[in-house]
This record gives structure tokens, sequence and C-alpha cells, in this order.
């Protein structure tokens, strides 16, 4: 693998440096200038220079939440389009969730999906176990067996489903302990949200669409703290959507429980007014909430209530959101667009710098996750996965240029911020002006 | 009937007292052909063929010391250039109590021009009953007429080019009696 | 007027009171010998039912073809849509045909405006019933009874109803006649009293333009027109309420309660009724109960819609939206 100089990059944000990658590691790092690299001891004499004047250089980002598809449904996404939409995005791994089909509560399963991701070689693929067989939340998996495998699964989610049993919930996070997993919990109590099309409230009322009230994902994560916190587990919540939930996963740290908690970029901007559209390409689970809700997620995403982003990329193919909302699928690609919503929403509101970008969105999943490669400090002799960012840039979102095989993103049209131009995987460029490699 | 825009050029033709000097020409007209009036029913055409209707039915009760049935007839879902514009609020269709059964129907409007308003009306009629005869008459006949259609009693014959504008005012809803004779706005 | 009829929150007043003009001429066609207008001549109306409603369906069937409009009727049972075609393909078949509206009822909210919305079709799509969103036309309807009876046929002419108290009475949470109701006499000038058990009053319901009460007894003197609801026996066993005897006690009809009211007040049911569940026989059958009348005036509101939006070369034209919403 050749040398990579990348010349002038904000890292984190902050003052220009020089950045130097040989083969798959960053072999030096220096202050603009400081260094002239045709010298003999870090010499870059035959790299290849990306000149990155002004942009931003993050640490390659980590998805903890990401709907790969395959198996099952390779109509909509598949671990090959799906990483290379990672790659477009900034990212060096994902967490593909298990709801596939068959479901990926095997051993068989998830080494599938991680070899898959391993051969396409454009971002890791860490696959999620399953909690329960089939996702019935009913008989545990083999979370075990899951782990041993060559994929080495530590994070389990019956996402899209909550595991709702309190029982099946306790023992999942007891079992969990013995090799250091965590269970990752779809939060949505099922009675609360029989027939729920969209957030309960106003908007609701007046669409006559059935509500998915806030205490249907409050109860649960207010429920599985105490029994992590009981239990003396860790658990992690997705997609919290909101206040009331932010309220207690703020109670529950500041009392010592091992929680941590994903917001979607989503989550952060778009609110339920949007359904008055009846447009389904806003149908997601959890439901868009209101603007309070979005106030309040984006305040415990900057003070650390809220540990990471987690985009929850779920791709459906077009006519299952070309027809009326109830017909529609549920659920909003995301990895292409990720960064510039957290841009747009943290970074240009100043509630977050780029190095608290980087936090949360590399470094803090990466730490949930328990990847020890990823989301590693720009430094020498870390990993070389890294991310280019051309903050300055604003463009409309053009879905058709998307990698993802599916086009079903809430922002076609809308002005972002901010644009990945490179992407490193341990050294090897996935992205390189835009382009994938 | 014509555009009822205020024009500050237009010149009458008709003032009050003429206007009801023919209706009650025509009044005596109805009675002389009608053998009497005994099965006339008066429908206008809304909105000023009503309030002519109206009055030449006070002529006419006057004229033979009976009742004589008057109503109206609107014709707006009948018209033949629905397609050609924004639908119309409607007018009343008021039937008088005996129906129009083998009855002569005196038709009434304010002013006859390409004749399409007679036709709708014929039609309208159809579907109201069998009348023995309908006959039509107008307050201005103006001439220009697209179908083959003529006026039984004409107030007054007024040869118009059609680049004129014929509008007609009654009491009733315009506040005066006049006929006023203009020029069409030019085209924008 | 707008393009289509989705619901009745699009309505202004004068819209409103322009088709409620124009429907108190088209109840005049009953009367007639002859019970057809030519207007709708060689326009095409699909009347697209999802679900099944031979009442809304019939009432539109007999507005469409009293204006001399081709009529097709599409029921989705038995049909493709129950092998799994979309709505976008199956109102795009009917528009290849040369449909210039469609008359659509569908049980999912929604669907309706999606339709009008999306780019499939060019028709005109008039609402009939979307999930528990909008029923336009019923709240039409409703409102021209109220006109008729509180202030008169010709009386009302030009008047929208201004100062009338209405009553709703039942499952506000699933009637999509409650909504479209709310909206309309509002817009009309109305005070509108919504009255239902909690369990049966949406969440997010206080930026409505309504009261909202629990106790029927204190609503009902003051009341110029009381609506009663459908109330679904199955919403027992969703724990809506404990049982049907419970509810009739607290929230139905009978002949005690109605002596409550005062004298020239109405009494309303969209129908289907649930004689002994929301309302007493003795209620129904009173000459206060406008049940029947609102089936016939049914019939002339559609009418008036269907002439307003498609009988010319565009939608009647009113003065624009003194209010806004």
């Amino acid at each position: 693998m050749s040398k990579i100089l990348i010349r002038g990059a904000k890292v984190l944000g902050g003052e220009p440096q020089d950045v130097l990658i040989d083969g798959g590691t960053i072999a030096a790092t220096a202050r603009q200038g400081e260094i002239d690299w045709s010298g003999s001891g870090l010499s870059a004499e035959g790299a290849e220079v990306v000149e990155a004047e002004g942009k931003v250089l993050l640490p390659g980002l980590v998805d903890l939440h990401t709907h790969l598809r395959e198996p099952g449904r390779e109509d909509s996404e598949t671990v090959l389009t799906g990483t290379r939409a990672a790659a477009s995005g900034g990212y060096t791994t994902v967490f593909a969730m298990a709801n596939t089909f068959p479901v990926a509560d095997t051993a068989g399963v998830v080494e599938q999906v991680w070899r898959l991701g391993k051969e396409h070689g454009y971002c890791d693929v860490q696959p999620i176990g399953a909690v329960t067989v089939g996702l019935d939340g009913r008989k545990l998996a083999e979370l075990g067996a899951m782990h041993e495998s060559a994929a080495g699964v530590t994070v389990f989610s019956d996402d899209g489903k909550c595991v709702h049993d309190a029982v099946i919930m306790r023992r999942a996070l007891e079992y969990v302990k013995a090799f250091g997993g965590v269970v990752a919990q779809h939060a949505q109590e099922p009675r609360l949200t029989e027939g729920a099309e969209m957030n309960e409230g106003i908007v609701s009322a007046e669409l006559g669409l059935g509500g998915w009230p806030a205490v249907a994902e409050e109860s649960i994560i207010a429920r599985d703290v105490l029994l992590a916190d009981h239990v003396g587990s860790r658990v992690h919540i997705c997609h919290l959507s909101t206040a009331g939930s932010v309220e207690i996963v703020r109670w529950a740290k500041s009392r010592g429980i091992q929680v941590t908690a994903e917001v979607t970029p989503h989550h952060l901007l778009l609110t339920d007014e949007l359904v008055r559209t009846y447009n389904p390409v806003y149908k997601v689970n959890p439901p868009l909430r209101t603007e309070r809700d979005v106030m309040a997620l984006r305040e415990a995403l900057a003070d650390g209530t809220i540990d990471i982003v987690a985009t929850d990329h779920a791709p459906h193919p077009h006519e299952d959101k070309d027809c009326e909302w109830a017909a529609a699928a549920m659920g909003m690609v995301g990895l292409e667009t990720a960064l510039s919503v957290v841009q747009e929403t943290m970074v240009d509101t100043g509630l977050l710098d780029w190095a608290g970008v980087a936090d949360r969105m590399s470094v803090k999943p990466a730490q949930i996750g328990q990847t020890s490669v990823q989301g590693r400090p720009v430094s020498a002799g870390e990993p070389a996965n890294l991310t280019l960012v051309d903050t300055a840039y604003r463009g409309l979102v053009e879905p058709a240029g998307f990698a993802s095989r599916s086009r079903n993103t809430p922002y076609e049209g809308r002005e972002l911020p901010g644009r990945v131009t490179h992407t490193w995987l341990r050294g090897k460029a996935t992205l390189v002006d835009g382009k994938l490699t | 009937m014509d555009t009822h825009d205020t024009q500050s050029d237009a010149r009458p033709v008709l003032e009050g007292p003429d206007i009801a000097r023919v209706l009650t020409r025509i009044a005596h007209e109805i009675v002389e052909r009608a053998k009497g009036a005994d099965d006339v029913v008066l429908l206008g055409i809304p909105t000023r063929g009503v309030f002519l209707a109206r009055r030449i039915a006070d002529k006419l009760e006057q004229i033979t010391e009976r009742k004589i049935p008057c109503g109206s007839l609107d014709i707006t879902m009948y018209r033949d250039d629905l397609r050609m514009h924004p639908p119309r609020a409607l007018a009343r269709t008021e039937i008088p109590g005996d129906g129009l059964d083998g009855k002569l129907v005196v038709l009434v409007d304010d002013v006859l021009f390409s004749g399409r308003t007679i036709r709708a009306a014929l039609d309208a009629l159809n579907d109201l009953g069998r009348p023995r005869a309908v006959q039509l008459a107008v307050l201005v006949d103006r001439g220009h007429r697209e179908l083959p259609i003529r006026a039984d009693y004409v107030g007054k014959n007024l040869p118009t080019s059609l680049r004129e504008t014929v509008k007609v005012q009654l009491a009733e809803e315009d506040g005066r009696d006049t006929v006023l004779l203009g020029a069409k706005p030019a085209p924008r | 007027m707008q393009r289509h009829l989705i619901s009745a929150a699009d309505l202004t007043r004068d819209d409103a009171v322009l088709i409620l003009d124009t429907a108190e001429e088209m109840a005049r066609v009953a009367d007639r010998p002859i019970k057809k207008l030519p207007t709708l001549r060689g326009r095409t109306i699909v009347n697209l039912f999802f679900e099944d409603s031979t009442r809304t369906r019939i009432s539109f069937e007999a507005a469409e073809k009293r204006l001399s409009a081709d009529v097709i009727n599409f029921s989705a049972k038995g049909s493709s849509v129950s092998k799994g075609e979309s709505l976008k393909d199956t109102a795009q078949t009917l528009e290849a045909m040369g449909v210039d509206a469609v008359v659509i009822r569908h049980g999912a909210s929604g669907a309706p405006y999606r339709l009008a919305n999306s780019g499939w079709i060019d028709a005109v799509v008039v609402n009939a019933g979307d999930g528990t969103h909008q029923h336009p036309t019923q709240a039409l309807l409703d409102a021209f009874t109220m006109r008729r009876r509180l202030i008169g046929p010709d009386a009302g002419l030009g008047q929208d109803l201004e100062g009338k108290r209405i009553t709703l009475v039942g499952d506000v949470l699933h009637s999509r006649v409650a909504r479209s109701n709310v909206d309309l006499l509002h817009t009309l000038g109305a005070e509108v009293t919504l009255v239902a058990p909690p369990t049966l009053v949406p969440v997010g319901i206080e930026t409505w333009p309504c009261e909202v009460s629990y106790d029927l007894d204190s609503t009902l003197p003051k009341s110029d027109a009381v609506m009663m609801l459908r109330v679904q026996r199955e919403r027992m066993n969703a724990a809506f309420f404990p049982t049907e005897r419970e509810y009739s006690r607290r929230y139905g009809l009978d002949g005690d309660r109605m002596a409550r009211m005062p004298e020239h007040a109405i009494v309303m049911h969209p129908g289907p009724m649930v004689r002994g569940m929301e309302i007493t026989a003795e209620v129904a059958d009173s000459d206060r109960c406008t049940v029947v009348e609102q089936v016939a005036n049914g019939v002339s509101i559609r009418m008036a819609v269907l002439y307003l939006l498609l009988g010319g070369n565009e939608p009647a034209v009113t003065h624009p939206r003194t209010e806004e919403k």
C-alpha cells in the first residue's frame, strides 16, 4: 500500500495539519509547514498528495445502527450497496442490524454478513445479533455462539421490535455480561403502539393517523435502566426520540447506571409537522416528534446525555414509499446525509464543535460497539481510518446520486451543509473527491 | 343577456316610461294572441327576466282581473358554454302551483341575442313538464342570432353591431329602469 | 374553491356557503318530474371504494346520475386491489380510461390527499371518507341540514351558521365525521362542543376550534343541534368504555335527555345508527331526528360539490379566504 499525504486538513476542526498515511497506519502528523515532507526521516516521497486546505479531518465514522437488508431484502439494499453508501457518507464501520430474512439470530447468519463486508472492503461490517429467536421476544437466541463466531458479535438487538417482556430483557442484560456484550433496546411498548402511524399529538389528532405516544418509548426506557441497574449490566437505547426519554436517561446517568443512548440525524432535524403532507418518506419508527423534542435531543447530544448519533439507515424500495401512508414501510436512508444533518443541527448552531462530532459519531460508537480499531485519535501509530469533510460546501440533496440502492430520503431537494470528499479505510481510499473507488 | 359592466359612454335607448309602455303593450299582445290568457304561465329567466315577467304578470292581472301564474326558470345548468367558464352560482327555478303541463308558457328575458339562452331554456322546460305551447317575450331584440329562434313579443328591436353592448337596468336590481347601448371595451 | 375536495378545512366560509346555496337549488330537482340535469353530460366519474359503504356510494351515484355524468363504480373487494395492486396503479388505470373525477373512499387516512397531490393522476379528487381523517361531504350535508332546520331553506340562502350551538357526542377519536364537522362548523361561525368519554377524545385535541366536555346532560340545554356519532361495539373490547350499558347510560340519547334540549333543537346522526347504543328508538324515530333528511340532503350536497368542481373549466370561484386557519 502506498503513502498518502493529506495536506493542511483541520484535524477535528483544529489547526491545519499535514497527515501522512503509510500503509494502513497514520505515520505522522504535524502542524502545517512544520515538517518539510521531502526530508529523509519521514519521507513522503512518492506519496499521493491530497490537498485538504480548509477541510475537516475526522476519524472514520462509526454507525451503530444500520440496516443492510442482506440477506432477504436485497431489492432495497445489500451489504455491498450499503457499505458503499456508508463510505460515501464518511463511515468506516457500520453495525448491521439483525432484522434480516432470515433473522441474524445464529452464528451462521452473522458470519455471512460479516464475510460479505470483508470481501467488499468498503467499510467494516459488524453484525448485530438478535436478542431473541426470530425477534419474537420469547426465547433468547444463542448470544454466546454469535459472540464466539468469526463475526465476534458484541451488540445484540431485536431492533424493529422491542424486547418488551421484562423477564426476557432482564435475562438478556444479565446473560451478555459473561462476554461483555451490550443489549441495544428498541424502546416501544407494543400495546401502547398498536396501530401507531405517527407521533401522538396535535398533528395526529388532526390527520386522523394512529398515535405513537412518547410514553410508549419512555416507559420502556425507564424500565430498562432500572433493570440494568438492578442486574449491574450495560444497556444501550436505540434511536431515542423524545424529550421525556432524555430526562430519564439523564436521571439514570446521574445515578451511575450504565446506559448509553443514540439519536438519529432525522430526529435532530425533522418534526411531525411534515406528516401533514401524508408523504410516507416521513414515515419512520420511532416517529418524527415535535419541535420541543428536537430541541431537547440536540441539547442532550451536546451535553453528552445522548452519547452518539446513529443513522438507523433503513432502505426501502420505491414502491414501498410511493403509496398511501398506511401502506408504506417505516424508515429512512441516512448514511449519506448523516454528517450533513449533524453539521446543520449541531455544528452550525454552535452546539457541538468538530471534536464533539468526532466523539459522537466515531469515538463513542466504537466504544459502545467495542471495536478497538475504530474511533481512534488522528495521530501517529493509529489505524488510518479517516474522513475528510468539505464543511464549507452547501448543496441540495439529490437522491439520484446515492450509492445506496434505495432513495427513501426525507431530505430530497433540501439544502444541507457539508460534503464528505474522502474516506480511508485502513489507509485505502474508499471515497476520493466524492467518488467511490 | 349581455354584459352588465358599467360604461360611462353608454347612451340610453329606452327610459323608465318607455319600458313601462312596451311591457303594457306586450301584455295586451299576450291577451290578444292567447285569447284571454286563460292558461298562460309566465316564466322569467334570471336575473332580470324574472322582474320583467313579474311586471308583465301584474299588467295581465289588471287587464284580465285574474291571477296570472308567474315563476322563474334558471337555465345555468343547461347552458352550452358551461365548460368555458368556472361554474356559476345557481338561481332559483320556481314553477307556479299547477305546473306547466298543457299550459301556454311565455318565457321572459331582457335581451335576445344569440338565442342560446332560449335554447337552454327550452331544454330546461322539457325536463319540467309538457306545455301546450311555448312563446318568448323579450324587452330588447338586438339581433345576431346563432340559432333558429325568434321572439313572439318584442319590446324594442334594436339593431346593433357586435362591437356594441346592450345593458338592461331594472329598478328591482339596479335602482332604475333603463336600457343602455354602449361600446365594448377594447380587448385587453 | 380548490381543485379537489379533500378536507372540510380547505373550504372558506364563502366556498361553504356557495356549496350550501347550490345544494338548495339542487334539492329542488328532486321534486321535479324528471330528476335530472344535463350539466355533467360527457364527464366520467369513478366511485373508487376501498371500504364498503353502500350508503355513501349510492348517494354519490345518485348525485352523479342526476347530473348526467357517466358513472363507474369500482369496489376494491374482489378486484385487482385485493391481489395487491397499489392505489397508484389502480388510479392510473382508471385515469387511462378517461376518468374526469375520482370519488374515493379509503380506510387509510390521507389516501385521497395522496391521490390528489402525488402527481399520479390529473383527475379531480373528491374525498368520500378516509380512515379517521375527513369526510367533507358528510360535514357539508350536516351543515346543510342544520341551516335548513334552524334557519330555513329560503331564509338560509347566503347565510352561515353564526352563533348556532352544535354538540357532537360519541366516538370522536375514531370519527372522520367529527373532524370534518368541527372544521366546517367553525368556518361557518357555529360554536361546537364535543362530548365523549375521555378515552374517545384524541390526545392533541386542544388546538381544535371547539369545546370538549365529558358531561352530556349539562351540554344538552345549550344545544341547537345534537349530533350523535356512531359508537362501534368493538371499542368496548379495547377498553374505551366498560360496557355498552354504561356507555348508553352516560352518553346515549334517550327521550328524557332529548326533553332537556331546547324545543327547536334537532337530533342528527350520520348513520348507520346503532339503536339502543348511542340513540334510543324513541329518539331516532321522533320528528326532531333528521336522519332521513340527512340522507336526502346528502344527494343535494354531492350534486352541488360535483357541479362546482366539475361543471366548468375550473372550480367555482369564490372570494379569497377571509380568515386563515
